[in-house]
């Protein structure tokens, strides 16, 4: 019978107890907001005690709205500068509704940063497409940004941006601005459009075509609902885009974000700590099956 | 000190829980409640299931006099040590609101009640604290609250020497004797010879406790005869599951029509994952009084059987019952390997025990190699 | 100035066709102008042209009372509009019209049906790449049926 204790459990719950609870939120005040579209606000957010928050492109908090509830949202600001704290928010239920209409004083919960970022850094010396659709352009923003913050590294850089109409499309004068600036190649669809829309209707994935890059030198970053991730995936992969080399940010159920409530998980994955961000070629032998 | 083995009579492991009762624990051990097994607090030796055992089979629980004074002459009760060091419902943080602003009590909540002494944890369960030690405090992000309550708990181990029909606890390598992790472990020997238990000492906190008792030294037979009655339990599992390439098995398995078979007998009633001593999956939830002035944020148990689950975006990712059993018993048996480096079943076999419709976690995993499992007659 | 047959190879769908299957097809083809708003087709009308786009945008839309004319694809330079020409009724269904200044190569239908009715080698040529853009454009329609960025994403 052996009797030594394998796991010196008062150490580790010791160190546990030390680290501090991830559980507890920071308090942080809405400075500013901002109406992006009908439906999604973009909230500036400042610590209470003023210890800001450093973050990788790519990560989320858990956002708090106090009696209400808390829900796990990317951060869409920009990770190279020590600023406000940015989230972009869309209205689908109690708790982000509650965000979204939040007034500028309002005290809201943060837990965070979580989860893995973009590592668009990955991509110096070579080309970078951002395909993202909807409000995915949110999380893929702060990739964008470092990347400006050092565009000289970069080669090639395209923005492939699918809305659902015209009204939908975020950040609207930051895409002229980025293209008109900054030599990204910017192409914007919309699904459906008012006959008054002079632009361009389709799916996001028939950009990909249009857009030169070096396939065997290039990082793709896929920011958007599942199916067009997985349908811009296939794209990039048919035109010679290693799986390794394209990159997606996934969602699911989450109400820790920290690897320990057990709602996040794809399979061995946990959504929260192994991703958000996760290549391809560990994302696709788990999003093409069914209920996974 | 720490491995030693020494030698305790029933006076002996009185004087134990008395001791342990003097430092300040709340002393946890197995009690008869309501026809089953259950943890309760106790303090004499009378609280103990004396001659107590007990028949499990799938859907099938039901204690039995054994006709001798065993004191933990049964297998695994209707719970593990979970619901001491991970309740099911904990507070996590307390909050007042005046006027426009909330302010959360940054006091992390000490232990709820004094610490624990657990008396008569099985080896499965004692594996299943070592897999929540590693889950919940050494990854990413720990819980502290869990953190509180094992950092003050002490454990007293028991090896199985009467194991019931749905254990199978040597296929997973987990027993029927401790391995480590223990304050103390006890192994019972009444069938020949004083009624005494031989003690294997864990820890230095273990020897402590152990010094203020009247324990003698182990004796080479003391030991030979501990070791035959765990050899002999060992030999009757009453259930087995094959390991060797389980992960691949489940992975492949992904689209196995037998998940549709499963489905017509589950009925996502979540008494598995309740019972299992390794399930760690849990929610929170936000209550407030009526002035809305005073809330709390809680921790309580989910379970990956339920639709709300997996909710996000308007519907659930695992909406049919099928994809839902299949997800419980892929992580047990599978990613839980590649998450945390070993299997995520102990071999309790509470989950056969206590499910209504009888489904069997071997008989599952044994159905998709194509071939039955080995399920004892005994019960 | 560059004539159609010159022209051919270098959009998308004719590449990879011979010369003379080239001069063939341009037997049947004109040059044309739409300049903003300017009208293509309704739906409705007889459909017997086949458009290729060398430059600008043409929006297909479908009119509705209250929501008025619903852009509901487009074409650009590189791409192609109308196959109504190639089914019977030869009908169109969805109305185009210039979303910007737009030069394309404008093919008469009965022309290209006929030469293909003749040719069942160049019928083929010509019946897979429709059968692609087809299938393209299917696939992408279908996507966006199921709203993806809508209320419940």
């Amino acid at each position: 019978m052996t009797s030594v204790a394998e796991h010196d459990h008062p150490d580790a719950a010791t160190r546990a107890l030390a680290a501090g609870d991830p559980m507890l939120p920071r308090p942080y005040r809405v400075v500013r907001t901002r109406r992006d579209t009908r439906d999604t606000v973009t909230l500036e957010l400042e610590p209470v005690d003023g210890v800001t928050m450093k973050f990788s492109a790519g990560q989320f908090t858990m956002l708090h709205a106090f009696g209400v509830g808390e829900v796990p949202i990317s951060i869409s600001g920009d990770p190279t500068r020590d600023g406000l704290l940015e989230h972009t928010i869309r209205d689908v239920g109690s708790v982000s509704g509650a965000l979204v209409a939040a007034e500028p004083g309002t005290i809201l919960g943060v837990r965070g940063p979580f989860g893995t970022g973009w590592d668009v850094s990955d991509g110096i010396g070579g080309d970078v497409v951002f395909i993202t659709g909807g409000i995915g352009l949110a999380p893929l923003r702060p990739a964008i940004l470092e990347l400006l913050a050092n565009r000289e590294k970069y080669n090639r850089v395209a923005l492939l941006y699918g809305a659902r109409t015209p009204e939908d499309i975020l950040f609207g004068d930051e895409l002229r601005k980025w293209e008109d600036r900054l030599g990204i190649v910017v192409e914007v669809t919309v699904d459906s459009g008012p006959h008054s829309w002079r632009g361009r209707v389709g799916l996001v994935t028939q950009l990909i075509p249009r857009i030169a890059f070096d396939p065997a030198n290039t990082v793709a970053l896929v920011c958007g609902p599942e199916v067009m991730m997985r349908a811009c995936a296939t794209a990039l992969r048919d035109r010679g885009v290693p799986a390794s080399s394209i990159r997606l940010s996934m969602e699911r159920n989450m109400k820790c974000g920290v690897g320990l409530c057990g709602h996040c998980q794809l399979r061995e994955l946990f959504i929260c700590v192994d991703g958000p961000v996760l290549t391809y070629e560990r994302l696709a032998p788990l999003m093409s099956r069914w209920e996974l | 000190m720490a491995g030693d083995t020494r030698v305790l009579d029933l006076a002996g492991l009185q004087a134990l829980i008395d001791a342990l009762g003097l430092r300040g624990y709340t002393v946890i051990g197995p009690t008869v409640r309501d026809g089953a097994i259950v943890n309760a607090p106790i303090s004499s030796l009378d609280d103990l299931p004396r001659g107590i055992g007990d028949e499990q089979d799938a859907a099938h629980y039901r204690l039995r006099d054994r006709g001798d004074e065993a004191l933990f002459g049964f297998a695994a009760g209707a719970q593990s040590a979970k619901p001491v060091l991970f309740p099911s419902d904990e507070l996590l943080w307390r909050s007042r609101r005046t006027g426009d602003v909330t302010v959360i009590d940054r006091e992390t909540e000490p232990p709820p009640g004094p610490p624990y002494a657990l008396i008569g944890v099985r080896s499965c369960d004692l594996r299943a604290i070592q897999m929540h030690d590693q889950i919940l405090l050494e990854r990413t992000g720990a819980d502290v609250h869990y953190a509180a309550r094992r950092a003050e708990s002490f454990v007293v181990a028991v090896a199985c020497t009467d194991p019931a029909g749905t254990c199978f606890c040597v296929s997973m390598d987990t027993g029927p004797s401790p391995r480590g992790g223990y304050d103390l472990a006890l192994t019972e020997l009444y069938a020949d010879g004083e009624h005494r238990f031989v003690v294997a000492v864990g820890t230095d906190r273990g020897a402590e406790v152990l010094a203020e008792v009247a324990a003698a030294t182990a004796t080479a037979d003391d030991v030979a005869a501990a070791e035959r009655v765990i050899t002999e339990a060992s030999g009757r599992m009453g259930r087995a599951l094959q390991t060797d390439g389980l992960k691949y098995l489940l992975y492949a398995n992904v689209e196995s029509p037998h998940w549709d078979e499963v489905a017509s007998r589950c009925l996502a009633c979540t008494n598995c994952t309740l019972v299992c001593p390794t399930c760690f999956c849990t929610s929170v939830e936000d209550v407030t009084d009526l002035t809305g002035v005073n809330a709390e944020r809680h921790r309580v148990w989910d379970s990956c059987f339920s639709e709300e689950f997996s909710y996000i975006h308007g519907g659930s990712v695992r909406e049919s019952t099928r994809s839902r059993y299949r997800q419980w018993i892929t992580h047990k048996l599978a990613a839980w390997e590649d998450q945390f480096g070993s299997f995520g079943c102990v071999g309790c076999g509470r989950c056969i025990t206590w499910c209504p419709a009888g489904i069997d976690i071997t008989v599952e995993a044994a159905a998709l190699r194509g071939t039955p499992s080995k399920t004892s007659q005994r019960s | 100035m560059q004539t159609i047959e010159e022209y051919l190879p270098e959009h998308p769908f004719f590449a990879g066709l011979d010369q003379p299957t080239l001069e063939l097809l341009a037997g049947c083809a004109t040059n044309v102008h739409f300049n903003v708003n300017e009208v293509l087709f309704h739906e409705g009308d007889q459909a017997d042209t086949f458009y290729i786009v060398r430059k600008g945008l043409i929006a297909i839309q479908v009119q509705s009372p209250s929501a008025g004319g619903v852009v509901v694809d487009t074409a650009e330079a590189g791409g192609v509009v109308g196959w109504s020409w190639l089914v019977p009724p030869y009908r169109w269904m969805f109305d185009a019209r210039a979303s910007e200044p737009t030069s394309a190569v404008a093919f008469d239908g009965a022309c290209l049906r006929g030469k293909c009715e003749s040719d069942p080698v160049v019928g083929y040529a010509l019946m897979k790449r429709v059968a692609q853009v087809m299938f393209d454009r299917l696939e992408a329609a279908r996507l966006r049926l199921i709203d993806m960025y809508g209320s419940s994403s």
